[in-house]
C-alpha cells in the first residue's frame, strides 16, 4: 500500500501506519508534577473569583488550585467533582478560552491566564488514576428515576440522583455510554479511551444501571417510563442534522461531519479510515473544526472550512480557529454553498461569496469552486424523537431553570433542552441541577 | 559610573559588597572565583583553633522556606565553622591576598573563651596579610553548646572581654559580629565598643526550625530521624537585620561605631537600604548561595545607577542618610492622614484588596456587581493592607490629605503635627502638664 496525501479521490492509509498514534495523540498532555506546581503558583486566589462565575458548573477554581499548590491534588479533584462529576472530560474539551480562562484576572493583567483547564486535568487525572471514587451514596430512598440518554447531561443527572440515594436506570440508543464524549468530540482531545473509563469511574457510585440500544419511540415510550419510574429525565441530545440547501448534495462523498467524527472515534485502526485528498467542511462550529482538523491529521492534502459569515460570527472560538489553521486547515469566511459538482461522486463544490446587508446575509453574485472529493456538513444538529405533547421552544424541549418540562414528572437537560450553550460543561450543569430539583420534588411527597 | 570605593573602619575595598563568613568563603577556590567575579571583600569562613578541626554532619546541612515560584526566601543551616585544618586555610589566605591586594580579606575567628587562645591565634592569622578580624560571636548552633559563638555573643561582658584581648593582640581592625538571638541589640554593641572594637557586623543567623517532616515527625534538615535548630538567613531575615542596624546607628553611644550590614541582602536595593540605615558596607551570603557569585554585577551596576541618579559621589554619602528618620512610635505625626486610592486602569479585578479589607480590616472597600473596587474614604484608616496584598505594583497608592482638608472618616480637618506625647488620650501626657 503506497497511498499518500496526494492520492486522488477518497482513500485510506494516506500516512505511514506508525504515524497515526502521534498524529492523534493528546493535544495538551497532562501537566507533570513540577509543571502543575508552577502553574498553580500563578493563581491569585481572587475574591468571588471571576473564573468560578464564568464556569457553567461553578467549580471553585481558586480553592482547587490552592489545593494543588499545597500538595493535595486529590482534594482538588473532589472540589471539582462536587460541582462537575465530568470534570475530567471538561478539563479536556471545555473551551476554557471563552470561559474560566477568559475571565482569569491574569488574562487581563498579562494576557496569560492561569492554565485552569490543564490544572483541572492534573487534579482529576491524579484522583482517577487511583481509580478512587470520592463520593458515597446516601441511604436508599426507594425512589426510581429513568434517565434517557447516557451523554454528559444524563450521566451527570444519574450520578447526582444515585448519590442522593435514588435508583437510576439509564437508557441509551448507542452501544456505548458517553454520548458526544464518546462519539462526538475530536479524538485528540480525549485519547486513550478516556470517555469510557470516565463512565466506568462515574458508575462506581452504584445504584445506576445502563440499558443500551433503547431509544424513545423504538421500544421505549415516555408514558411507560412515567408509569414505571417516579421521575424521568430526558437527555436525548440532538440526533438529527440540518439539511444542506445546495444543488447536488445527494452525490457520493457528501457526508455528515458528526458521522465522520463518530466513525473516527470508534475506529480501532485509523489507517483503514478513508479520507479525501481534497476535503471541504461546511460550517462554523466546533464540529466543523473537529472534522477539518481530523481530516488533515488523517492525511488529506487540502482541507478547507467554508463558513457563510465572517470570522467574528464563527461559533468555534478564536483558539479553535487558530488550532485548525496551525494544523494546515484553510478557513474561508463569507461564502455559502451553491452546488456540488461531479459525476456521481462529488468532485467540486461551488460557493458564492456573501456579505451582510442590514444584518441580512446576501450573496454577492461572485462564485468560486473548490476541489472536493469529500464534503462534510457541519451546519448544526436538530432535535428528533422528542416525546409527543411536550412543549418545544426554539426547536428544543422547553425547560425551566431547573430543567422542568411542560409535563409533570418529566425533566430535561443537555443539548435537547432549551437555554444554555451546547457545551459538555453546560450539559453537566443542567443534569446536576435537574437532579437536585428531581430529588427535592421526590422527597417532598 | 559612580565610584563605589568603600572604606569601612579603615579598610578600603573597590565596592561595599563583601561576602560574609560562610560556606562561599571556605577555601581558596571559592574566594578566587568571588574576587574574579567582582566582590569587593571576603570574610573568610570562621577559623578555629589549631588541632583536629571540627566535623560537620554528613547528612543535609540546609533547610529552606520558599515563596512563589519556589523562590528561596529563607535558608537555615547547621554547618559549623571551617572543618579544614587551620594551616591550610592560612596558606590559602596568604596566597589569595597576595594576588588580590586591592580586595578586603577579613579573617573570621572563633576559639575557646580564654585569653591565651585568642591572643595566640590572632597574630598568627595576621601573618596572612589579612586586613582585619571579625570575631564570630554569633553562630547559634553547634559551637554555642561548646561555649563559643552565640554563647559569647549573648553575654555582653564576655564580648567586651574577648574584644579587649584581641585588640591587645593586634593593631589591625577588629570587627565584632553580633548575634540577633538576644533581646536588645544595643547591649552587645555597646559592650563591643567598650572592648575597643573598631566596628560591628550584624546580624548573624537567627535560631530557627524551618519546617517539620510530617511523615517522620522531625525537624528539617533531618539527620537520621532527628533535627536541631539552625541559623536562619536569607531575604526573610532582612527586616529583622535592618531594625537592629538602625537601633545601633541611632543609639547615641554607638552612633559612630562603623557597621557592616548583614541579613538577606539580595539586590543592590537591599544593600542601599542597609547603607541608608547606618551601615558602611554590606555582607552577602544567601543570595550568592542561591544564584552564584555573578549577582555582584547587578549589585554594582544598580547601586552605581542609583548613586548617579541621586547625585551621590561616594558610598559614604548614602551611609546613615535614613537614620535621622528612624524614630519611636510616640513621635509619629498623628495628624498625617492618608487614604488608599485604587487606580482603575491598573486594577485587574482580583478582589484581594476587598477580601483583605472586608474580612480582616475596616470594611472600607466597596465592590460593585461588575467588580469595580472603590475605597470608601469615610471608612479607610489608611492601614496599607490593600496596597500590600494587591498583586499589581503601584495599582493602589496612598494619597496624603493636605492640611485643612477634611478627613471623611473623622469629619475633622487635617491639623498640624501632633504626636502621642501630647495626645489627650495619653494619660501620661495629661499628668505631665
Amino acid at each position: 500500500m503506497s497511498n499518500s496525501p496526494m492520492t486522488p479521490a477518497i482513500a485510506a492509509g494516506r500516512l505511514p501506519a506508525e504515524s497515526y498514534t502521534a498524529q492523534f495523540s493528546d493535544l495538551h498532555p497532562v501537566l507533570d508534577h513540577h509543571e502543575a506546581l508552577v502553574a498553580s503558583d500563578r493563581c491569585y486566589f481572587c475574591h468571588d473569583a471571576p473564573c468560578m462565575t464564568a464556569c457553567p458548573t461553578s467549580i471553585d477554581v481558586p480553592l482547587f488550585i490552592r489545593q494543588i499548590a499545597t500538595g493535595t491534588p486529590e482534594a482538588a479533584a473532589r472540589t471539582i467533582f462536587e460541582q462537575n462529576i465530568l470534570g475530567g472530560m471538561c478539563a479536556r474539551v471545555c473551551p476554557t478560552e471563552t470561559l474560566c480562562e477568559e475571565a482569569c484576572v491574569r488574562e487581563k493583567a498579562e494576557g496569560k491566564p492561569v492554565e485552569i483547564g490543564r490544572l483541572q486535568r492534573y487534579a482529576t487525572d491524579t484522583l482517577m488514576a487511583k481509580n478512587a471514587h470520592p463520593f458515597a451514596r446516601a441511604e436508599a430512598t426507594g425512589k426510581t428515576v429513568a434517565v434517557v440518554g447516557a451523554g454528559p447531561a444524563g450521566l451527570s443527572a444519574a450520578h447526582r440522583l444515585a448519590m442522593k440515594g435514588h435508583d437510576v436506570v439509564m437508557f441509551d440508543a448507542r452501544p456505548k455510554s458517553g454520548g458526544l464524549n464518546e462519539y462526538g468530540i475530536a479524538s485528540y482531545k480525549a485519547p486513550g479511551g478516556f470517555a469510557q473509563s470516565e463512565v466506568d469511574w462515574l458508575l462506581q457510585i452504584g445504584g445506576i444501571t445502563v440499558e443500551h440500544g433503547k431509544k424513545l419511540g423504538e421500544g421505549l415510550t415516555l408514558a411507560a417510563l412515567q408509569d414505571d419510574y417516579d421521575a424521568v429525565f430526558l437527555a436525548i441530545g440532538l440526533a438529527g442534522v440540518n439539511a444542506l440547501r445546495a444543488e447536488g448534495v445527494d452525490k457520493e462523498g457528501v457526508l455528515d461531519a458528526v458521522d465522520f467524527i463518530a466513525d473516527l472515534r470508534q475506529s480501532t485502526d485509523l489507517s483503514t479510515l478513508p479520507v479525501g485528498r481534497n476535503v471541504v467542511v461546511i460550517g462554523g462550529g466546533m464540529t466543523a473544526v473537529d472534522a477539518a482538523v481530523q481530516s488533515k491529521l488523517l492525511g488529506a492534502q487540502n482541507v478547507t472550512i467554508v463558513y457563510r459569515r465572517g470570522k467574528d460570527r464563527m461559533s468555534a472560538s478564536e483558539y479553535e480557529q487558530e488550532l485548525a489553521t496551525s494544523k494546515g486547515v484553510q478557513i474561508i469566511y463569507n461564502a455559502s454553498p451553491v452546488a456540488v459538482h461531479g459525476n456521481g461522486s462529488c468532485a467540486e463544490m461551488e460557493f458564492e461569496f456573501t456579505h451582510e446587508v442590514d444584518g441580512k446575509l446576501t450573496g454577492t453574485g461572485e462564485t468560486f469552486r473548490l476541489a472536493a472529493d469529500q464534503v462534510f456538513k457541519a451546519i448544526g444538529q436538530t432535535l428528533v424523537g422528542a416525546p409527543e405533547g411536550i412543549k418545544i421552544e426554539g426547536g428544543k424541549i422547553a425547560v425551566s431553570a431547573t430543567g422542568r418540562t411542560s409535563m409533570a414528572g418529566v425533566w430535561a437537560g443537555g443539548d435537547c433542552a432549551s437555554g444554555g450553550e451546547d457545551l459538555t460543561v453546560t450539559a453537566v450543569a443542567e443534569g446536576r441541577d435537574a437532579a437536585e430539583d428531581i430529588h427535592a420534588s421526590l422527597m417532598e411527597g | 559610573m559612580a565610584d563605589l570605593t568603600s572604606t569601612f573602619c579603615g579598610i578600603t575595598s573597590p565596592n561595599p559588597f563583601w561576602l560574609a563568613s560562610a560556606p562561599p568563603t571556605d577555601k581558596e577556590y571559592n574566594v578566587r572565583r568571588a574576587f574574579e567575579a567582582g566582590w569587593g571583600g571576603v570574610v573568610w569562613k570562621t577559623l578555629g583553633e589549631e588541632g583536629p578541626p571540627v566535623v560537620n554532619v554528613n547528612g543535609p546541612r540546609y533547610g529552606a522556606i520558599h515563596g512563589a515560584d519556589r523562590r528561596l526566601l529563607g535558608l537555615n543551616n547547621i554547618e559549623l565553622i571551617t572543618d579544614r585544618p587551620l594551616e591550610v586555610n592560612l596558606e590559602e589566605m596568604t596566597r589569595v591576598k597576595k594576588d588580590f591586594p586591592d580586595r578586603a580579606l577579613i579573617a573570621s575567628v572563633m576559639v575557646p573563651c580564654d585569653a591565651e587562645s585568642w591572643k595566640s591565634i590572632i597574630p598568627r592569622i595576621a601573618e596572612t596579610g589579612c586586613d582585619g578580624f571579625e570575631l564570630n560571636f554569633g553562630c547559634p548552633h553547634g559551637m554555642a553548646e561548646r561555649g563559643m559563638g552565640a554563647a559569647v555573643g549573648q553575654v555582653p561582658e564576655y564580648i567586651e572581654m574577648v574584644t579587649r584581648w584581641c585588640k591587645e593582640a593586634t593593631g589591625l581592625p577588629v570587627i565584632v559580629k553580633l548575634t540577633p538571638n538576644i533581646t536588645n541589640i544595643i547591649l552587645p554593641a555597646e559592650a563591643a565598643l567598650r572592648g575597643g572594637a573598631d566596628a560591628v557586623s550584624l546580624i548573624n543567623t537567627i535560631n530557627s526550625i524551618t519546617s517539620v517532616n510530617l511523615d517522620s515527625f522531625a525537624p528539617e534538615p533531618m539527620i537520621d530521624g532527628k533535627g536541631t535548630h539552625g541559623g536562619y538567613c536569607g531575604p526573610a531575615v532582612k527586616p529583622i537585620a535592618l531594625n537592629m542596624v538602625a537601633e545601633i546607628a541611632r543609639n547615641p553611644a554607638t552612633a559612630n561605631l562603623p557597621i557592616s550590614g548583614i541579613g538577606g541582602v539580595t539586590t543592590w536595593r537591599d544593600a542601599a537600604e542597609f547603607l541608608a540605615l547606618g551601615a558602611s558596607n554590606v555582607q552577602v551570603c544567601t543570595a550568592a548561595m542561591t544564584y552564584g557569585f555573578k549577582i555582584v554585577e547587578e549589585m554594582i551596576s544598580g547601586l552605581s545607577q542609583y548613586m548617579d541618579e541621586k547625585g551621590f559621589t561616594s558610598v559614604a554619602e548614602i551611609s546613615g542618610r535614613a537614620v535621622p528618620n528612624v524614630t519611636d512610635w510616640q513621635y509619629l505625626n498623628l495628624n498625617h492622614v492618608t487614604k488608599a486610592v485604587i487606580n482603575q486602569d491598573d486594577c485587574i479585578n482580583c478582589g484581594r484588596c476587598y477580601a483583605a479589607c472586608e474580612d480582616t480590616s475596616h470594611q472600607a472597600i466597596s465592590m460593585s456587581p461588575d467588580r469595580v473596587f472603590t475605597v470608601m474614604d469615610d471608612e479607610c484608616v489608611a492601614c496599607n493592607l490593600c496596597v500590600n496584598v494587591c498583586p499589581v505594583e503601584g495599582c493602589i497608592t496612598m494619597k496624603t490629605l493636605d492640611k485643612g482638608e477634611v478627613d471623611e472618616r473623622t469629619g475633622k480637618p487635617v491639623g498640624d503635627y501632633a504626636n502621642w506625647t501630647t495626645h489627650p488620650n495619653n494619660v501620661a501626657a495629661i499628668s505631665a502638664e
